[in-house]
């Protein structure tokens, strides 16, 4: 194994049923469920969540596979990276509000 | 990798064959005044091959004598074949419906502006590439100033009705993906197609439809040298779906080129892949009876006519669910 990420290990996924295979058929019936069309997101619009959600996790899969599902779904690198931005400001927003608890910890500590 | 033939055969399909003969694809040659990334026939500027004058004879001929719904012309740009207009006219005199698949922008290239009006005094159907909404990616795949020009021809094509609400001057869209990836599902990527062309540049059109990109010709190339061959084809073969056989376009389709001999379809064609021995080889040698049950030539290029929704001239072969 020359790295922890192999591109082919994603075709692998499947692998992780051998054991507890009741566990992994439900959680891939639950994601084939979630990710299926007919819902009140089309599909296009719940791989583009899906993109940027892979950016927030950091999981070079997901972007792999949903950077691919995204333009298979008919969306263009503007509104990708729109999405990674989304995902980015919620990230940094979530960083910086935490900049509150600081500032209660401070006070409460300092005179 | 399992061979299509085999494929098809464990599928009860062994041996498939044609159950008519409703389109008669026309190529008139390899030259064109693009040279997109995708093209199968490699087509381009410096391209010598050109149907002459007795083969386009041939295809009239037959036109008449067999009475085929459909006459489809393609190239390359068909357009650039100098007996292209004597071509329409003739089978325009004939009364068969003819489509013609353009580039768009051929049709402002100096001597052939006057193309648009010409289509719609005939009623030739159009179905026009445009592989996306938007310049940067049109650009990419098919040429610096691709797009502008194709927004201009479309422009003008609706202005003469093309792709109106009601007209009957028929405009589709044909979109093929910029890369290594699938095209989307057809319904909501004409969805797509329609508000951003309405809304950004006022452009109409009445179908879309979306074709897979072979791996074959510039495609394929492009596909080596980007090391995304192997995984291109896997996928094609995992995504094989039975339910696209039955609709497939070799089975009401037989494509001529611009020499004329017979092929099953245009992709055969770029490949120089005739039809299985035995059958008539050339357009002189023409019999509908004999064509419109014939054997089709299975080759695992054909994979790409069959994965997910399947993918056609005319687009999909099977809706999907989204």
């Amino acid at each position: 194994m020359s790295h922890y990420y192999e591109e082919k290990d994603l075709e692998r996924f499947q692998e992780v049923g051998k054991y507890r295979a009741d566990l992994f058929d439900n959680f891939m019936n639950y994601y084939q469920g979630v990710m299926a069309g007919g819902g009140a997101l089309t599909v296009r619009e719940k791989a583009l969540i899906a993109l940027a959600v892979a950016h927030t996790v950091q999981c070079p899969y997901c972007i792999d596979a949903y950077t691919r599902v995204s333009l298979e779904n008919g969306s263009n690198l503007e509104e990708m990276t729109e999405a990674v931005h989304v995902a980015a400001a919620i990230r940094g927003g979530a960083a910086l509000v935490h900049g509150v608890q600081m500032h209660n910890v401070a006070a409460k500590i300092t005179i | 990798m399992v061979p299509f033939a085999r494929r098809l055969e464990t599928l009860g399909y062994s041996g498939l064959r044609a159950v008519e003969v409703s389109t008669l694809q026309v190529n008139l040659g390899w030259r064109c005044n693009q040279a997109c990334k995708h093209c199968h026939l490699q087509a381009g500027p410096d391209r010598p091959e050109q149907m002459a004058l007795p083969t386009i004879e041939e295809v009239i001929r037959l036109a008449e004598r067999f009475s085929l719904p459909v006459v489809d012309l393609t190239g390359g740009a068909p357009e650039l074949n100098p007996h292209f207009e004597y071509l329409v006219d003739r089978l325009h005199h004939l009364g068969g419906h003819i489509r013609c698949r353009s580039n768009l922008t051929v049709l402002l290239e100096p001597g052939k502006e006057h193309l648009p009006e010409f289509f719609s005094e005939r009623g030739v159907e159009l179905i026009c590439s445009l592989p996306y909404y938007q310049e940067e990616m049109v650009d990419r795949v098919r040429g610096p100033g691709t797009f502008r020009k194709c927004l201009e021809a479309l422009n003008r094509l609706n202005r003469l009705g093309y792709g109106l609400e009601g007209s009957d001057l028929e405009l589709h869209l044909m979109y093929n993906p910029g890369g290594a990836f699938f095209p989307p599902p057809q319904g909501p990527l004409e969805d797509l197609f329609r508000r951003e062309l309405a809304q950004r540049f006022g452009i109409n059109f009445h179908r879309l439809y979306s074709l897979l990109n072979m791996p074959i010709g510039r495609f394929r190339e492009y596909l080596r040298r980007s090391s995304n061959y192997d995984s291109y084809m896997g996928k094609l073969m995992a995504s094989f779906n039975p339910a696209t056989v039955s609709g497939l376009m070799c089975r009401s389709l037989i494509s001529v080129s611009w020499d004329g001999c017979l092929f099953d379809c245009d992709f055969h064609q770029a490949l120089n892949l005739p039809l299985i021995p035995g059958l008539p080889q050339t357009i002189g040698e023409f019999d509908l009876p004999t064509l419109a049950t014939r054997p089709i030539r299975l080759e695992d290029h054909c994979y790409g006519c069959t994965a997910g929704s399947g993918s056609s001239c005319g687009g999909r072969i099977v809706s999907s669910k989204q």
